[in-house]
């Protein structure tokens, strides 16, 4: 019996390892594009840094086909319900990317117009800060987020502006290059 | 003879106040005479502006740190051009605080239209005849008009998420 289950344990934790495997390496993604990010957004696509090699060239323009939620450039408060029905829309399992500093925290705009981060509306896995991200940033975020793909994990909870609990730490208001360098210095 | 010149003859008791230089004219009138002054400036031969660059507003509320009174809190203001005579003019018509509300131009130039929804839409100023006055480019729920110098710049009214 015991031998039974754990090897039905050994069975299932190679099935997930696989299906992440081949989850990340067939990531189709939906680019909701809306600003000045999108050129930066075009130019990983293209051919010079191509996206492909990563699997992640098929963009789906419907969101029933796609598991990588791309949002590209800043959401006005007239945006985001389309977007949240846009996220609702995916099937599971689903990943987001905050793609530019806008999505991540609002960026530079502080007004009645733009959301302060779409992680107040959806859940974000991987955060790519940036005015714009460097096709370079964006290939790392993109590898980090086969590595959660490949890890079968997803983000599920929203950022609270109140508690300020929900958005990595150097994402916040006040946090200085010091304290980043710290930071690395004291974990590795 | 500017446009301006030809205006300053014609609409002599209309005229505020008026600006030139290096060709680069305005003319302030009153808001009761603007659409006079816009027919005669659309259908004067010698005039001819029958293009609208633009049309905006300005909130003069609390203006250069209150050092500078203005007798009404808004102006709004209008950019014509001519392509035949290619010559511009700048129009502005000041408006009250307690009855934001002038003429459209949107019959006389269609690409008024969207830009005095805008204005209505950041600034609430009305405009008599306009065929279709909602906001442009904020939502329907979006309550006051946020480029007004009294909306605090940090409010927040979100469709849906958290108002911070």
């Amino acid at each position: 019996m015991s031998f039974m289950s754990s090897a039905a344990n050994f069975f299932t934790s190679k099935l997930s390892d696989a299906l992440g495997w081949a989850r990340k390496y067939s990531i189709f993604q939906y680019p909701f594009v809306t600003a000045c990010c999108g050129m930066e957004y075009m130019s990983t696509a293209a051919g010079h840094y191509d996206v492909d090699r990563f699997g992640a060239g098929f963009p789906r323009f419907s969101p029933r086909q796609s598991d990588v939620l791309f949002v590209v450039g800043t959401i006005s408060q007239k945006m985001a319900p389309v977007l949240k029905t846009v996220h609702d829309q995916m099937c599971e399992p689903k990943w987001v990317v905050a793609f530019g500093v806008c999505t991540c925290t609002g960026g530079f705009y502080d007004n009645y117009a733009t959301v302060m981060g779409i992680d107040t509306i959806i859940p974000v896995d991987i955060y790519i800060p940036g005015c714009p991200p460097r096709p370079e940033n964006v290939l790392d975020g993109l590898m980090k987020l086969q590595e959660k793909i490949q890890r079968g994990e997803q983000s599920r909870t929203l950022y609270d502006p109140r508690t300020k609990i929900g958005r990595p730490a150097y994402l916040q208001q006040g946090y200085s290059i010091q304290e980043h360098i710290r930071e690395k210095e004291s974990s590795s | 003879m500017t446009p301006l010149q030809r205006i300053q003859e014609k609409f002599s008791i209309e005229i505020i106040e008026t600006h030139a230089f290096r060709g680069d004219e305005t003319v302030v009138i009153r808001p009761g005479a603007l659409r006079t002054v816009v027919k005669f400036l659309k259908e004067t031969p010698e005039l001819d502006f029958n293009v609208l660059m633009d049309l905006t507003a300005v909130d003069y509320l609390n203006f250069a740190g209150g050092k500078i009174k203005k007798d009404s809190r808004f102006e709004v203001v209008s950019h014509f051009y001519s392509l035949k005579h290619n010559h511009r003019l700048r129009l502005k018509v000041p408006v009250g605080e307690e009855n934001p509300e002038i003429d459209t131009l949107s019959d006389l130039w269609p690409s008024a239209n969207w830009y005095e929804r805008e204005v209505w839409d950041m600034f609430g100023i009305r405009f008599k005849g306009h065929p279709n006055l909602k906001r442009i480019l904020m939502y329907e729920e979006f309550k006051g008009h946020a480029l007004r110098k009294d909306y605090p710049f940090n409010k927040r009214q979100p469709l849906i998420g958290p108002a911070i």
